[in-house]
């Protein structure tokens, strides 16, 4: 489902000497559909540097990332959007909405963008804003005035609702109680169940333990390991 | 699929000035393309050439028409541009009060563009106009008011659903919410993903602000001193910039 093939990434800097970094080199990685793969290393390894490439957000330097048949590094605008909308979803670490949309709609819109009628999709919406504990009155507020745990929840029922075949979980654990922590544990169980390729990066080692089936060192990566 | 604009070569001096250089794109049916630069940076020349306001010095503007498919426009004579205008192109200028008619009702500048169209039947034209004052929020009471008694971001919904009234395929925006209170700007940016959404329209966004095209746009183009330096997608370009242009306009917004 996620096939990454010899990728690098270097960072120039123009308005900095035009200084080079360059902080990927070699990244191999294929992930099948139900399997989840957890990615690990030291704070600036390049976790979540990988993680953006994967979905379009870094312009990778070399190599191919093929997401269900379709190449991200060598794709128009259009097609990266339409993977995004039907195939790999996105669960990032923090929430960014428009200011003064609806908690319920924030969470049905990657189902509107899919041509799902309304009716159906805010139903999808309350139900998951229901199995992750987020009361109910809050389902007309702007997420923007939520706690962090709150907005993380938000976040992970906007990314749940439709059933991706490949999905990007960045520390979707973070910041939660036990009883929270084990409903999205739950949903990245059964999204597995479904099928869904997944990337995670869970600093929870209990929660990696659990739902990962492995673990990539993105450390191996870097241009140092590869040289 | 054929793009629904199709922009090839276009450049345009004013004298020995470059307003804009040599830019190409394609735009397909849905999309939503901003153009972002600092002032003076040939944005809006550009935009007003491809809208039809200006005659650029060269290059090709060719839409894909619903009755003879991909044509010219800047070949087409000017009551063939004019008609595109009020039919499948919609405008939306900075200041509200250049696109619309100030001494005119709101209904009546909602009206207009219907009757510039062939519509005769004013119940009907007056029904339509209600319920576009309702889509952009205005109230229905509103409607036998003049825009002059409209505060800056009433009236600019109000050129919203002008524009938007007869089923443009394609809308022209210049700094649609420029000039507007932080508040009414996310109000009004939730109205036009709604639209752009619902009704499936393509749009060119011309703007400063990149927060508005991070919310809006599915693609970006980044212009420097009429010149193209950077296109890509919206969240790759500000994300990952490539150009030293780009990562300037970036790393200069200020963090709130």
């Amino acid at each position: 489902m996620i096939e990454l093939t010899n990728v690098s990434k270097t960072f120039t800097l123009h308005n900095q000497g035009g200084a080079v970094l360059e902080v990927m080199r070699g990244a191999n990685l294929t992930v099948p559909a139900g399997e989840c793969v957890a990615l690990t290393g030291a704070s600036g390894a390049g976790k979540s540097t990988l993680m953006r490439i994967i979905y379009g957000n870094y312009l990778a330097a070399g190599g191919s990332v093929v997401v269900g048949g379709v190449d991200v590094t060598q794709s128009e605008p259009r097609d990266i959007l339409k993977l995004r909308r039907e195939v790999l979803g996105y669960v990032s670490q923090f929430l960014r909405v428009v200011p003064r949309v609806h908690t319920i709609e924030v969470v049905a819109e990657p189902l509107l963008s899919l041509g799902i009628p309304m009716d159906e999709a805010k139903d999808r919406a309350a139900s998951l804003l229901q199995k992750l504990n987020i009361p109910e009155p809050l389902w007309s507020l702007s997420p923007t005035t939520f706690s962090g745990g709150e907005q993380q929840r938000v976040n992970i029922a906007r990314g749940f609702a439709h059933s991706y075949p490949a999905l990007l979980l960045d520390e979707p654990t973070a910041s939660l109680d036990a009883t929270n922590r084990e409903i999205v544990l739950g949903l990245i169980e059964e999204a597995k169940a479904n099928g869904t390729a997944i990337v995670g990066i869970f600093h929870d080692e209990a929660a990696r333990e659990r739902v990962c089936d492995r673990e990539i060192d993105v450390t191996g990566f870097s241009p140092l390991a590869a040289a | 699929m054929t793009p629904l604009l199709s922009v090839k070569d276009v450049s345009k001096y004013y004298g020995n000035r470059i307003g804009c250089a040599n830019v190409g794109f394609d735009l397909y049916p849905g999309e939503v393309m901003g153009i972002v630069g600092e002032s003076g940076s040939g944005k809006s020349t550009l935009l007003n050439c491809l809208a039809g306001h200006h005659a650029p010095d060269t290059g090709e503007v060719v839409f894909d028409t619903r009755t003879d498919g991909p044509r010219d426009t800047l070949q087409m004579s000017e009551p063939e541009r004019r008609m595109l205008g009020r039919t499948d192109w919609a405008f939306v200028h900075q200041h509200a009060r250049d696109g619309l008619r100030m001494g005119v009702s709101a209904g009546g500048n909602v009206g207009e563009r219907l009757m510039a169209v062939g519509q005769r039947h004013y119940g009907d034209i007056r029904a339509q106009a209600v319920d576009w004052l309702g889509r952009v929020e205005i109230d229905e009471d509103r409607v036998d008011d003049r825009p002059t008694a409209f505060s800056g971001g009433m009236q600019q919904r109000l050129q919203i659903a002008r524009n938007l009234v007869t089923g443009p395929r394609l809308v022209f925006m210049d700094e649609p919410t420029g000039g507007l209170d932080v508040s009414v700007q996310a109000r009004l940016l939730d109205l036009l993903r709604g639209l752009v959404r619902d009704l499936g329209l393509s749009a060119i966004i011309v703007t400063h602000d990149l927060a508005v095209v991070r919310l809006l746009a599915d693609r970006l183009m980044v212009m420097k001193s009429g010149h193209v330096v950077e296109t890509g997608l919206t969240d790759q370009v500000l994300d990952d910039p490539q150009h030293g242009y780009t990562q300037l306009l970036v790393s200069s917004v200020l963090q709130v």
